[in-house]
């Protein structure tokens, strides 16, 4: 249990925050798993319960900002409509919000024991960034890659122009003596169906960047898939590939709990999100990102975000450590990523123009997005025994490693087939216990390929 | 798709074209990559607008390409509130004030649409609406089936795609 009664320093130095990254490697070598909700509310009172709850948590815990969508999109007469209008967003509109209402929402919660990370998924996060400068927020995340394709119509060379520029005056932070902390969101991409060899290799290349301007205390994301055998080869690779390229020695690993379409049983929910904790230790992961069971039928509530942080926390507890994974073996994961990486760096010294190219060309290549600067050639599909694999390559520097791509036409019934695996791999055990409620319907809307 | 597949023109041959969007806060994209699969296997040929779509892109591509539906999918809790907006502006062009437009996904944030904000949307000018707690992709399958293939020359869907 957190100490609950810390009171807020009021000298300039002490109500600095700290470094996210430094605090997230310090509870995780103390042996803690640190725990992050999604949730983000437009209202500021409930922001700062929220905020409250998930400090209070039976759970070492870190803090979530998640903004709206409008905000996210740069769309802020539709916050200022809906704001009149009392309609509730999706998330908190911090642009929109006089720093004094974020100050009020973070005074007394925020301190060196509760750092608090801003989440948003912007392509145009100018206005965001400024906002949270002005706030010495110091822990975001996204990407000039993670925020653009999967998400939006912003042309990836102006997204990376943007990111440039937010990141290297976020670095400025500095010089008011807060470090400032960056996540990928690589390691998500798209939420589901992107092989991990690629998800591993955007994340790598998309912390590269930060560092490439300015950042020093970075994470990496890694979202859990379809295999746990595969994830835990994925996340040692990631591991291996920080070691081996980035330029700090502040930083570590995040992992997201599934992204894709999510059990609707509660039994189902809460299994697969045990799966990812365990993912988390076995891996030596430093933090985890948890999903509630209310995720595949809304946004989850304060009440079901603590509820998922204390499940995991629990299950954190009861997991064994891994161990490192023996740098010597090369798993196929480790080799593609390695690839995929190499492939890109190569193309420029410049990591943001490399991207351009590498998109142009193929380099990379996310399968199923629909972004315009996507190259969109290769596919995926899941294996029998429950992999993600490339169906096609397209033209991924992975001809050696990756077998002859199969013929597979892609259908609807094929896709939500592959989209929703996961999803009733976790349900159907409270399915066939008889505890499952028959909804009766087709969730054709994945809740979560999105943004927070 | 039982049944529905079973409509597929002949090879070659498209019942028509089929706008499939999104709103414009809206990032998600499988389920417009679900719908495209769909629709084009209900006979259609698909302009997929993608992500986040500003009101007047989607205004710009129906006035282009006189589509015989417009299919808005939002998941992001926004829907309801984008959809009243778009469906103003669309239905504004005098050529689109009778294009079949209908809406669907999670719509607000609360999980399901009560018939009340349903009903708002139909008086705002939609042809259905299909909140995802409440209708199937079997429902949304028929209601492309009911529709009359327009009469329109092939070369005409495909200069468009």
């Amino acid at each position: 249990m957190r100490p609950g009664a810390h009171p807020l320093r009021r000298t300039a130095e002490g109500a600095r925050p700290v470094d996210f990254g430094a605090f997230v490697r310090a509870r995780s070598r103390a042996g803690d798993l640190v725990v992050q909700p999604r949730m983000g509310f437009s209202d500021p009172g409930t922001m700062r319960a929220g905020l409250a709850a998930t400090s209070a948590a039976d759970a070492t815990t870190v803090g979530t900002i998640t903004l709206d969508s409008y905000t996210r999109v740069g769309e802020l007469a539709s916050v200022d409509e809906a704001l009149s209008t009392g309609a509730k967003l999706n998330g908190y509109p911090i642009v929109t919000y006089d720093r004094a209402v974020t100050g009020q929402v973070l005074a007394g919660i925020r301190d060196e024991t509760f750092p608090v990370q801003v989440r948003h998924g912007s392509a145009v996060p100018g206005d965001i960034f400024a906002a949270l400068r002005r706030t010495l927020i110091n822990a975001t995340e996204g990407g000039p890659v993670s925020y653009c394709l999967p998400y939006g119509r912003t042309p990836l060379d102006e997204s990376v122009r943007n990111w440039v520029r937010c990141t290297e005056d976020f670095a400025q932070l500095r010089e008011s003596g807060v470090e400032p902390h960056l996540e990928t969101f690589g390691g998500c991409m798209l939420g589901q169906l992107c092989p991990p060899s690629q998800l591993v290799a955007i994340s790598v290349l998309e912390a590269l960047f930060f560092c490439q301007h300015g950042i020093r205390s970075v994470s990496l994301s890694y979202a859990q898939q379809t295999h746990p055998g595969q994830d835990r080869e994925a996340v040692a690779a990631l591991r291996r590939l920080c070691g081996e390229l980035l330029p700090t020695p502040n930083w570590h690993v995040v992992i997201y709990a599934y992204m894709g379409v999510y059990p609707t049983t509660d039994e189902g929910a809460y299994r697969l999100l045990d799966e990812a904790t365990r993912l988390a230790v076995t891996s030596g992961s430093e933090r985890l990102i948890v999903k509630t069971v209310a995720e595949s039928r809304r946004i989850p509530t304060v009440a079901e975000n603590v509820a998922a942080l204390e499940a995991a926390a629990l299950t954190a507890r009861a997991a064994r450590p891994g161990g490192p994974a023996p740098a010597e073996s090369d798993s196929q994961t480790y080799l593609e990523a390695r690839a995929l990486v190499e492939g890109v760096l190569e193309l420029s010294p410049d990591i943001g123009h490399a991207f351009e190219l590498a998109f142009r060309q193929g380099a990379l290549d996310i399968p199923y997005c629909l972004h315009p600067d996507n190259h969109g050639r290769a596919r995926s599909y899941i294996d029998g025994d429950g992999r993600l694999r490339w169906a096609g390559i397209g033209r991924l520097p992975l001809a050696g490693l990756v077998g002859p791509a199969r013929t597979r036409e892609a259908t609807a019934s094929g896709l939500i087939a592959d989209l929703s695996y996961v999803q009733r791999a976790f349900d159907r055990p409270a399915m066939e216990s008889g505890a499952f409620r028959d909804r009766g319907r087709a969730d054709i809307a994945p809740p979560e390929s999105g943004s927070s | 798709m039982h049944g529905a597949t079973n409509t597929v023109s002949p090879a070659g041959a498209r019942r028509g074209t089929v706008v499939v969007t999104t709103v414009a806060s809206d990032s998600h994209t499988w389920n417009l990559v679900f719908l495209q699969l769909l629709i084009e296997e209900l006979g259609y040929e698909v302009i997929n607008l993608g992500p986040c779509v500003p009101d007047q892109v989607l205004i710009d591509a129906c006035r282009e390409t006189a589509p015989d539906l417009v299919v808005i999918s939002s998941v992001n809790g926004h829907g309801h509130q984008d959809g009243l907006r778009v469906i103003d502006a669309l239905r504004a062009c005098g050529e689109l004030a009778s294009t079949p437009v209908v809406i669907g996904g999670k719509l607000g944030v609360a999980g399901h649409q009560s018939d009340a904000a349903i009903g708002e949307l139909m008086s705002a000018g939609f042809d259905a609406v299909f909140d995802d707690s409440s209708s199937t992709t079997r429902e949304f399958s028929r209601f492309v089936g009911t529709l009359s293939p327009a009469a329109r020359p092939l070369e005409r869907t495909e200069v468009v795609a």
